[in-house]
């Protein structure tokens, strides 16, 4: 097991998004969150991968526990070990998608020269390389998420986090865009995290945890 | 196919028009084009074009001689192109499943006080899977595989999205059933 969480609690207001929500997730399998709209699986990923500290319960990433981290610890795991792939407006628009690929690595402290080279590899094999010297609103937005699976793939992260990344697509695309995904995650050995009211999408997973009113239903998984 | 049934007399039929045949090499190109789960038994074959023969769709055009039994060769009528270009043209009805056995399960379920939730969940895991076998299916095959997939996945979508829906209406659904 490489993440755990349990009893989860998130309130916003008076509106409690998350009450007693747990999971595990293995090492490279990929998991889908489902529920309906306002379900809370959203807010569930964004406590998983550390955006979001939740008001109770805990959330263990090879075996820290994310709450005993300061923000600052919180920040660079994200940065170093969690990618991340959301429905859209995630690039830097005034980067290039190259640029953009690269910028993980950069910030990680490597060179230009070695992470823009990097970033040409995953471009390729994302099959989007002809969109590397343009920026994310000259290009379409099933090559600007193939842009971003790549920009979340190029550091070698343990956890892949999804939220509806297919969510702006047609059909087609978004198909194209998830055998992408999940053929790449697998060959990295990643994990892939992928919240989704999409069956289609969904149907990409090992298994299923679904997200009703805050809770999960996970039988074989629930902490 | 996930929704009914598709005439074999007719797919047979079609099969000639593109050219005379035996019952052996009808049933390979049926079988290799239409990828059905069940692949045609040769005695369901005879028994099609023998029907044909009888209702003058088909002609025997010939028969060979061979170290097996006599090899008949098929070839269609200007009655059995008509037939063909008739079934072609005529839209399929619409599959509704108002009847739907998930949904009785589920008012059952209200009424007698089990967990209608539960039955939902545990089709949801079932449909899923069924989607996970059609999606591996799809990624292995050639284009022919892929849209024959694909019709399947949307309709193991559509049940999902009914199942949500459902999912979503429990509480009031009970109180309609008087739970």
């Amino acid at each position: 097991m490489i993440l755990q969480a349990s009893r989860l609690a998130k309130s916003f207001g008076a509106t409690q998004a998350l009450r007693g929500a747990g999971l595990t997730i293995d090492a490279g399998e990929i998991v889908a969150v489902m529920g309906p709209s306002g379900s809370g699986k959203s807010t569930l990923l964004h406590c998983l991968s550390g955006i979001l500290q939740p008001d109770g319960g805990t959330v263990t990433y090879r075996g820290v526990d994310l709450g005993g981290l300061s923000d600052r610890d919180r920040s660079a795991l994200r940065r170093d070990d969690f990618g991340f792939v959301f429905q859209f407006g995630q690039l830097v628009p005034e980067l290039t998608c190259l640029e953009n690929v690269a910028l993980p690595l950069r910030l990680g402290g490597t060179g230009r020269r070695t992470a823009e080279a990097t970033a040409t590899v995953w471009l390729e094999r994302l099959e989007v390389e002809e969109a590397g010297r343009q920026q994310p609103g000259d290009v379409s937005g099933g090559q600007a998420q193939r842009v971003a699976i790549a920009r979340a793939l190029i550091h070698d992260p343990a956890i892949i986090f999804a939220d509806e990344p297919t969510g702006a697509l047609d059909t087609l695309q978004g198909e194209k865009v998830m055998q992408l995904l999940s053929s790449t995650v697998r060959g990295s050995g990643a994990a892939l995290v992928l919240v989704t009211h999409e069956p289609r999408v969904a149907a990409y997973s090992d298994r299923e945890v679904i997200v009703r009113d805050g809770r999960t239903a996970d039988a074989a998984n629930a902490a | 196919m996930y929704s009914g049934v598709m005439s074999v007399s007719r797919t047979l039929l079609g099969l000639l028009e593109v050219g005379p045949s035996h019952g052996y090499d009808l049933k390979r190109a049926h079988d290799e084009l239409f990828r059905s789960e069940r692949p045609l038994a040769y005695g369901q074959v005879y028994a099609t074009l023998a029907r044909l023969l009888r209702n003058g769709l088909v002609d025997v055009e010939g028969t060979e001689a061979g170290e097996g039994p006599e090899r008949k060769r098929y070839a269609i009528t200007d009655a059995g192109v008509t037939d063909v270009a008739a079934w072609l043209s005529t839209p399929e009805n619409p599959q509704e499943y108002l009847h739907n056995t998930l949904y009785t399960k589920v008012v059952l379920a209200l009424m007698s006080h089990r967990d209608a939730g539960q039955i939902l969940d545990a089709q949801r895991a079932v449909h899923l899977e069924s989607m996970r076998e059609f999606n591996r299916r799809k990624q292995s095959g050639d284009l022919a595989d892929q849209l024959i997939c694909d019709h399947a996945l949307f309709h193991l979508e559509a049940d999902l999205k009914w199942l949500e829906t459902t999912a979503g209406r429990l509480a009031e659904l009970g109180q309609r059933v008087g739970r």
